[in-house]
């Protein structure tokens, strides 16, 4: 759906590798989930708690939450306003989040 | 902990960044909150990576662009303390700021505070607008800001608003493959509005730039279709194409992706959560924060700055940035009155250039998109409620766009109504044939945007010195 | 709430009936409420209200399945029991205290409520693990819950459906009362009607005065947190906690008593998420999407008022916080009332007249 600029500084230099769906992708380190997995073609990026019906990134300004993914196992996060780390895995939000497996019990009482 | 400050500026646009950059002049201690990673907003995004390391870029977005990374700079030499990635979830009348960085949460204290949390596109509910390879025109700027990217395949714009002849040109600049320009603005618009000009003379620069970038695109081939209609994306799973009606003429192109713009309006979620009073701005049908000349708002402690105080535009929302900063630091006792209206006044003959051309921009390009027109567009995507289902209530006797929240879930999603307030309350003003000043907005409740139950739990109030 | 299902009643019952409604940005108990059908907290001091509120409580599951097959609206209503969630000795000691004093209140009728073990409360949740501050419950086999905003939907629309009539932004400022006729003067004009039911919240007070009925009641604040929607794990309600049907988890509640103010406050609301994540950890990631204040509508014993009037007969007044509980018997009994005159058992149980006693 995207691509980098030919002439952009970004087509060379210290790359990141990202995993969408557990394919590669090499990206910026300056680069958002979202932007990152939008070089990938992805079709669409999470499916909607309602209907499922598919969807992809809209504003990416932080405001239309469609580009909520599971990033590194935490689902429903905004992947436009998460920058890049090497070796995330990233995952498209399918429907409606379940709760996570494991959880630090607060120590207190 | 909560940290305290004199002022608080949310925001790290031109807004903000010049708010917060001559307050710290006048001695005030300052925290600027920004939920970006580096200074500049959506306007000047990503301006100090890029004038450093991507000049084919920043020649793409031009001189315009380049002009913030002297505000990012001034900012960054000041004594300002300046919070990247800071999420501003609640804000309280008494100057308490909740935000989260990292995943933590935490509270400050402002004896003000100042708003400048910018602008939003405005919701664009067209047939297929939720398929995937739909996006706003803004998006596709950002995409070529923040990380030197653009459109794959081929792409039309429409839509209406200077951003979209700006992003079309942009990308036709950048090498994108653009089939189509589709305005729904028509000529007679722009004719009728010229009777604004005189009004405008001042702010002639900008129409002698808006008359190139049209000429531009039309000489690079790409054509302009003016006073379309019946705009609808299509596509199973992911767009397709998109069609429109200009004149008799009826527009089909096969698309890998559609961006659409009708328009910016103000980001009023701080405003209305933390209850300022808002009036209509019937020109350009957004809610706009009531205010002063120097943008305080109904709420003395909280002053707007910039296109979250109504949409004037990067170099303006500069200068009132500037004039709420310099009210903070005469409400603050830094300086009197006095001399806060005399170092206001070259601030205000210096933006009136550029307010100037408001009246005949906001003629031009009058919203297009305000009500959809048959039942089965999606108006709020995160619930994905249908214009039809809104109309039916409204039908059946529904008050308000409150009612209708709670009766149908339109706006309760995660964006909170950022995508369908505007189309909700045209709706209903729409069926009930009343204006839509008389309609209302949604009560917005805190948190602006979502935050952990966990980073709440964790939350420490004890309060620290800054 | 309470005015929503007594007039659905008599709309449902063939009486011609008009509803008149405020703003759409009215201080409204209605669009804040919980969604707890709920019987272990409620009469305490007034058995009669315990009773009323086990009564509606068993007339629910028939009133949900009418009005979902005539308006099709759902309103997911759940009636499998319900928990006080307990944190820590001292809550569990005092809720047994709680529960002995009902007990012994309710007599032969009995108090069907029980303090569980966490490995009991655990077994009614297999989908999430409840926290170690977790020490135990009450468990009542009456309470339940429904989505109260569909509820309040359901309601409206079966009204509307019966040949009610519906209408909002219609403010009533005060009643005449001549020849057997009622008159409410409102922004939109004048309503005339043999019968009047005030059922208008925190506006009924300067109202029912009008018609010689005093209703005294108090605002006070309950804050509410809920979160985005999350796969299903709650199969029944706790007070305080419970997930709607569209999967949100809802947190609650507070008792503030700071008048007319449905705002919202950070301490509270840190009090709210730091109760939920400790009866279930894994809710520590899950996020927030709103947080609203809601003003209860209580009268000085938390109970019901409904009563005619003796100076004015013709003109009713019904109130209480629990509009939810109480919706299946305020459309079946209390519109019967109202429409016939056939009062149920021990019904001046409820007048206000037993807050003036009290008061001497």
């Amino acid at each position: 759906m995207f691509r980098r600029h030919d002439k952009s500084s970004q087509a060379n230099g210290d790359n990141v590798t990202i995993y969408f769906e557990d394919a590669p992708i090499i990206c910026k380190p300056t680069d958002s989930v979202a932007a990152a997995v939008l070089l990938s073609d992805p079709g669409y990026t999470r499916r909607t708690p309602v209907t499922k019906a598919p969807r992809a990134p809209y504003c990416m300004m932080g405001t239309c939450f469609e580009c909520l993914m599971d990033i590194n196992g935490v689902e429903n996060q905004q992947a436009c306003m998460v920058p890049v780390r090497d070796g995330m895995k990233v995952r498209r939000q399918n429907g409606v989040p379940v709760l996570p497996e494991d959880s630090k019990e607060p120590e207190n009482d | 902990m909560t940290d305290s400050a004199d002022l608080i500026v949310i925001g790290a646009g031109p807004a903000g960044l010049a708010a917060a950059s001559l307050a710290s002049k006048h001695n005030l201690s300052i925290m600027l909150l920004d939920e970006q990673a580096a200074p500049g907003g959506q306007i000047y995004r990503n301006i100090e990576h890029n004038v450093t390391h991507e000049s084919e870029i920043c020649a793409i977005l031009g001189a315009e662009y380049a002009y913030g990374a002297a505000l990012a700079e001034t900012c960054r030499a000041s004594d300002v303390t300046y919070t990247p990635g800071a999420t501003v979830w609640r804000i309280d009348p008494d100057g308490g700021v909740a935000y989260s960085v990292d995943g933590a949460a935490h509270t400050a204290k402002g004896r003000r505070i100042i708003l400048a949390t910018g602008a939003l596109e405005r919701p664009v509910p067209i047939p297929g607008w939720t398929l995937p390879g739909v996006m706003t025109a803004g998006a596709a700027q950002t995409l070529l800001k923040s990380s030197a990217m653009l459109p794959s395949g081929r792409v039309v714009v429409a839509g209406a608003g200077p951003l979209a002849m700006l992003v079309t040109l942009q990308l036709i600049d950048a090498g994108a493959d653009i089939a189509a320009l589709l305005e729904t603005t028509r000529k007679r618009d722009y004719f009728s509005n010229a009777m604004l000009l005189p009004g405008a003379m001042a702010g002639q620069d900008y129409l002698r730039r808006g008359m190139a970038m049209r000429r531009a695109i039309r000489a690079s081939g790409v054509p302009i279709y003016g006073g379309v209609t019946e705009l609808e994306a299509r596509g199973d799973g992911q767009v397709s194409s998109v069609r429109g009606r200009s004149g008799g003429e009826r527009l089909t192109f096969e698309i890998d992706t559609l961006l659409l713009h009708d328009g910016v309006v103000p980001n009023i979620q701080a405003t209305r959560q933390v209850g300022c009073e808002h009036e209509w701005y019937d020109p350009q049908r957004y809610w706009r924060p009531v205010r002063d000349s120097w943008g305080t708002t109904s709420i003395d402690t909280i002053t707007v700055a910039g296109d979250g105080a109504g949409i004037s535009g990067a170099r303006a929302a500069e200068y009132l940035g500037q004039l709420a900063a310099l009210d903070a630091a005469c409400r603050l006792d830094k300086i009197n009155m006095a001399d806060r209206d005399s170092a206001a006044r070259p601030i205000r003959s210096a933006m009136q250039p550029h307010t100037a051309i408001r009246p005949l921009l906001d003629g031009i390009f009058s919203p297009s998109f305000t009500t959809p027109h048959g039942d089965d567009t999606i108006v709020c995507r995160c619930e994905e409620v249908t214009a039809g289902e809104i109309r039916t209530a409204v039908a059946q006797g529904v008050m308000g766009p409150n009612q209708i929240k709670s009766f149908t879930r339109c706006g309760m999603g995660p964006c909170q109504g950022r995508n369908c307030g505007l189309t909700v309350a045209e709706l209903i003003a729409d069926v009930q044939g009343v204006p839509v000043s008389d309609v209302g907005y949604f009560r917005l409740r805190p948190p602006i945007k979502p935050v952990t139950l966990g980073e709440l739990a964790a939350m420490d109030f004890s309060e620290t010195d800054s | 709430m309470f005015g929503a299902a007594i007039a659905y009643g008599l709309s449902r019952a063939g009486v011609d009936t008009l509803m008149l409604d405020g703003h759409d940005n009215n201080l409204r108990a209605a669009r804040g409420n919980f969604g707890l059908v709920w019987v272990q907290s409620k009469g305490k001091g007034l058995q009669r209200y315990a009773d009323w509120s086990r009564e509606s409580a068993r007339l629910w599951s028939g009133f949900a399945a009418e009005l979902t097959d005539i308006t099709g609206v759902s309103i997911a209503h759940r009636n499998d029991g319900g928990m006080m969630l307990l944190l820590g000795d001292e809550e569990v000691e005092k809720r047994k205290i709680e529960i002995a004093e009902m007990s012994k209140q309710s007599g032969a009728t009995g108090y069907d409520c029980e303090i569980i073990t966490h490995a009991d409360i655990q077994a009614y949740f297999p989908d999430i693990k409840l926290g170690k501050a977790v020490t135990g419950a009450s468990f009542c086999p009456h309470d339940g819950d429904v989505n109260p905003l569909k509820l309040l939907r359901a309601m409206h629309s079966g009204f509307v459906n019966s040949g009610g009539r519906y209408k909002s932004r219609c403010t009533v400022n005060n009643i005449d009362h001549a020849n057997g006729v009622f008159t409410a003067n409102t922004q939109q004009g004048q309503f005339s009607a043999p019968k009047i039911i005030l059922a208008a919240g925190h506006g009924i007070s300067h109202l029912a005065e009008s018609v010689g009925i005093d209703a005294p009641i108090r605002p006070q604040r309950g804050q509410v947190l809920i979160t985005e929607r999350i796969q299903q794990a709650l199969p029944i309600p706790l007070n305080g906690v419970r997930q709607t049907d569209e999967g949100g988890f809802q947190f609650g509640s507070s008792e503030e008593d700071i008048g007319f103010d449905d705002g919202t406050s950070l301490d509270v609301v840190q009090n709210i998420a730091s109760r939920a994540v400790q009866s279930f950890p894994q809710l520590s990631t899950v996020r927030l999407v709103r947080n609203w204040g809601c003003v209860r509508v209580l009268t000085p014993d938390k109970c019901a008022i409904y009563e005619e009037s003796i100076s004015h007969p013709g003109a009713y007044v019904a109130t209480s916080h629990s509009g939810v509980t109480l919706a299946a018997i305020n459309a079946r009994l209390v519109s019967k009332w109202i429409a016939t005159g056939e009062q149920p058992t021990d019904f001046n149980h409820f007048s206000a007249s037993r807050f003036h006693v009290q008061a001497t």
